[in-house]
This record gives C-alpha cells, sequence and structure tokens, in this order.
C-alpha cells in the first residue's frame, strides 16, 4: 500500500450543517497534496479531520472511513494521541510558545518524558536542521523563540512537529502570514520534507500550491470536485468548474 | 538560494534543449553524409527518425507550459522559457530540412550526381557550427556571440547563391541535367533555410540575455 491515507465517504456535518460532502480521496506517502478551493469550501475542516484536531469541536461529526496507513483513525479502540503524534500540524500563524528556541523544539519530546540531556540536543539539532532553521538559531538557542522573526518562528514550529518524528506533516495555510522570502523558504523547506514526510498543505495562494505540490484537490462547498497531479490541474484539468477558479472566472 | 528544485528544473529544461539540439545536428550531418556516400539506408533513417525530434518538441513544449503553469517564471526566468519555447520551434523545423534533404536523397537515387559536391557541404558544415556556437551562446547567456552568429547567414546566402547560379548555368547548358540540378537547388535551399533558423535562435538568445527584441540580421531569402 503506497498511500498514506486513504478517505472514503467522509462526510462532515457542524451540528445539521454539512461542511463535507463525500469526500473520496487517496493521499500518496512522501508526496505533497495541496488542497485549494475558496473561503469556506471546508480545506481546514478536511485537512483537520487527518489528526483528529475536529473532536476539540463539540458540533462536529464524521461519518465515512479515515484509513492511515490501512487502519481507520477514527475506530474505537484509536490512540488519539498517538494519531497526533504521528500526523503532525504546522499552523497559519506562527505559534512558538513564550519559552526559548531549544524548549519550543523539545517541548514535544518533553511531554513524552525524554529527560536525557544528550538525546534532547542531538533531536533539537537534528529537527532544527531539517527545517532549515538551525544555522540562523544555533548560537541563540536558549533566547526567546518570540525574539525570532515571523517566517523563522514558522521554520521554528515546524522544526518542532519534526521533533517528535511524525510521518504526516499537515500545514494549514503556513505562508499567509509571511512575506515573499521568508515564503519561498517555507516552500523550499516543503519540497525537501517530502524526502522522508507525506506532505498536506491547505492553501489559498494556488500559485503556491501550483509551486510545491506533486497533487492537487480542488474543493468547493464541501465536495472534491477534482483531484489529479498537479501539473495536470494546472495546465488542462478536466474539470470546467477547477479551470473557472484557477483561471479567476469565479471566486 | 531559495527555490532549489525550481531551479534544478530549469537547469534540466535546457539540457532538454541541448539535447534535441544535438539530434537535430546529427540529422543535418547525416542528410549531407548520406548524399555524399550515395547512401539510401542512412537517408530511410534520418526520415524516420525525424519523428523522434518531433516527439521532443512536443515533450520540451509540454514541460515549458507546466514550468509556467507551477512554477511562475519571473523575469529572466520568463524570458528563458519563452526562448525556449520559440528554439524548439525553429529546431524542430531545422530537423524537418534535414528530412527534406535525406528525401531529395532518396529522389536523386542511384543517378550520378550533376556536379561534384563542394559548396553544399561547406554550406551544411557553416549551418552545423552556427547551430552548435548558438546553443553555447544560450547556455552562457552569451548575446554578444549570438549576434556574430547572425552575421554569419551573410556568408551561407553567398554561397547559396553561387551554388544556385552554378546549377542555373549548367541546366542552360545541358537540358538533361535539369532534374538532377534541380534536386541540388532545393537541397541548398534547405541547407539556406536552416541557416536562417539558427539566427532565430540567437535573437532568441539575445532576447533571453538583454530583454530586448531585435530583428539582428535580415536573410536575403
Ligand atoms: N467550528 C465550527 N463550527 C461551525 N461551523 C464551522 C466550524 N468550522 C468551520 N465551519 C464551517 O464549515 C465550513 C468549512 O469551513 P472551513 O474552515 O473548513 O473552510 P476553509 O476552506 O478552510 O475556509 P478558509 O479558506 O476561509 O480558511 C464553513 O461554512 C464554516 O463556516
Ligand atoms: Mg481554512
Amino acid at each position: 500500500m503506497n498511500n498514506a491515507f486513504n478517505i472514503e465517504k467522509l462526510n462532515v456535518f457542524y451540528g445539521d450543517k454539512p461542511a463535507l460532502d463525500d469526500v473520496n480521496m487517496e493521499i500518496s506517502q512522501k508526496a505533497v497534496t495541496a488542497v485549494i478551493g475558496p473561503s469556506g469550501c471546508g480545506k481546514s475542516t478536511f485537512i483537520r479531520c487527518l489528526n483528529r484536531m475536529n473532536d476539540l469541536i463539540p458540533v462536529f461529526r464524521l461519518e465515512g472511513s479515515i484509513k492511515f496507513n490501512g487502519t481507520d483513525i477514527y475506530s474505537k479502540d484509536i490512540d488519539v494521541i498517538d494519531i497526533r503524534r504521528r500526523v503532525g500540524m504546522v499552523f497559519q500563524k506562527p505559534n512558538p510558545f513564550p519559552k526559548s528556541i531549544y524548549e519550543n523544539t523539545a517541548y514535544g519530546l518533553r511531554i513524552q518524558g525524554i529527560k536525557n540531556k544528550s538525546r534532547l540536543d542531538g533531536i533539537v539539532e537534528a529537527s532544527l536542521k531539517k527545517a532549515a532553521i538551525w544555522d540562523e538559531v544555533k548560537d541563540r538557542l536558549h533566547q526567546s523563540a518570540l525574539s525570532l522573526s515571523g517566517g523563522q518562528q514558522q521554520r521554528l514550529c515546524i522544526a518542532r512537529a519534526i521533533a517528535v518524528e511524525p510521518e504526516i506533516i499537515l500545514f494549514d495555510e503556513p505562508c499567509s502570514a509571511l512575506d515573499p522570502i521568508a515564503t519561498a523558504k517555507i516552500e523550499d523547506l516543503i519540497t525537501k520534507l517530502k524526502d522522508d514526510y507525506t506532505v498536506v498543505i491547505v492553501t489559498h495562494n494556488m500559485q503556491q500550491a501550483a509551486r510545491v505540490s506533486d497533487y492537487t484537490g480542488f474543493f468547493m462547498m464541501g465536495k472534491l470536485h477534482e483531484f489529479d497531479i498537479t501539473k495536470k490541474i494546472f495546465t488542462a484539468p478536466s474539470n470546467k468548474m477547477t479551470e473557472d477558479y484557477i483561471t479567476g472566472r469565479f471566486g | 538560494m531559495t527555490r532549489e528544485a525550481y531551479h534544478k528544473a530549469l537547469k534540466e529544461l535546457e539540457n532538454e534543449l541541448l539535447t534535441m539540439g544535438e539530434m537535430v545536428a546529427k540529422a543535418m550531418k547525416d542528410s549531407i553524409e548520406a548524399l555524399k556516400t550515395r547512401d539510401m539506408e542512412m537517408s530511410k533513417k534520418i526520415i524516420k527518425d525525424d519523428i523522434i525530434i518531433n516527439k521532443k518538441r512536443f515533450e520540451i513544449e509540454e514541460r515549458c507550459l507546466q514550468m509556467i503553469a507551477t512554477q511562475q517564471p519571473m523575469a529572466v526566468d520568463l524570458r528563458t522559457i519563452a526562448a525556449i519555447l520559440s528554439i524548439i520551434a525553429d529546431m524542430e523545423r531545422m530537423g524537418d530540412h534535414a528530412e527534406g534533404n535525406a528525401k531529395i536523397n532518396l529522389l536523386i537515387g542511384s543517378e550520378p550526381l550533376v556536379k561534384p559536391l563542394i559548396d553544399v557541404p561547406r554550406m551544411s558544415e557553416k549551418g552545423l557550427s552556427m547551430l552548435d556556437r548558438v546553443l553555447k551562446a544560450f547556455i552562457n547567456r552569451d548575446a554578444k556571440t549570438a549576434r556574430a552568429i547572425c552575421d554569419e547567414d551573410d556568408e551561407v546566402d553567398a554561397l547559396y547563391e553561387q551554388i544556385y547560379r552554378e546549377l542555373l548555368f549548367l541546366m542552360i547548358e545541358n537540358p538533361k541535367k535539369i532534374e538532377g540540378a534541380t534536386y541540388l537547388i532545393w537541397l541548398a535551399h534547405n541547407l539556406e533555410r536552416i541557416a536562417d533558423r539558427v539566427t532565430n535562435i540567437a535573437e532568441r538568445v539575445v532576447f533571453m540575455v538583454t530583454g530586448k527584441m531585435e530583428e539582428v540580421n535580415v536573410s536575403k531569402y
């Protein structure tokens, strides 16, 4: 099985209101899958289903199945904490804790109970390197994370996600608060991350989806209208609605 | 440097262009070699292989479109891709001219040539050398060399004129040679067109480097 996720007949409701409507999708391992679509189409709802982040919303209800490496993550005997460790998430606004750069990176590890200093040091360094920020912070690991620029904070958040050794990293509009250079750095990083991780990225910026992803799904009003190889979606989409959206004819 | 994957893909695109250039150069070279050695099999192969050149062109074109659609190239990158799109069209036509010469070779068949080949191979070599250097100028972003190559088209035009006049006299002198001479005129004309295409490529290189569209040298033909 080469898919990280197999999503079948996914329906999501907030109370009585449907948010996702019969979504079927296969997410390939070690590739970047982008989710695009107009505001309110259900992108965030969708991506949050993949690590059960929506569980925290009382009115949230889900039907259908999401298999992660073959296991249904919504079945009863699933360890949600374990799922969230294996499926990491990076959010729109960089959200470092008001702690040092080191402590931010080591946060998940400490929660896991890892205390060995040299082990922590090693993972912190490796994670910061993988997140392409090591060179910028190696001399100030014990300064506050809040002293970093927005782009650096976002890469620190990526390092924090990487540190607990997830298999998947979900990004929900990771660059919308960043300038073009910081954005380009994150995009570069995402392209590199797929050597080791499966990446799913929600973005408002369809050019960004085009640049970084291998597969793109186009959502509208809760439905997955088209899902294909990114090159295909942006040169010759099969669906008229997709074409109208990416050419700016609506939305 | 940021956008590493993108810059790598651009580089690959340039390599593909060079590969296509090599394919076209081989067809050009072989078509004259086949004429010299009266090699019908080689001529047939050139005709057959032209399909591969055309396929390569479509492949590169598709990659360019995907790059534009997915990577939003700007400035010099955009000009590079625009140049590549134009250059592959010129090179495909050059391949067609080489194929045309292979077909002429088949038409001449086993008939002896109406005159020894002197200026025709010269024209061909000139065209090959221009193609080789213009592609180097492309890779080196060398507008100066590209402009100079355009000037060389005059030499090719002069050679063509010489061949044309010579064959015309031959036909007047000996009407039996009209058919054979006509084939050689067509052939030389193809070679002249090939050099014109090289000047088109050179103009694209100048545009890519300087950002200015200029018609560098207007061919006589
Ligand atoms: N916590 C919630 N409670 C009730 N409705 C919600 C909740 N979260 C989202 N919705 C609704 O579900 C639909 C999909 O929202 P979602 O946030 O998934 O869209 P989106 O595609 O991520 O939009 P955006 O591009 O604006 O971030 C919207 O109609 C939204 O109002
Ligand atoms: Mg959202």
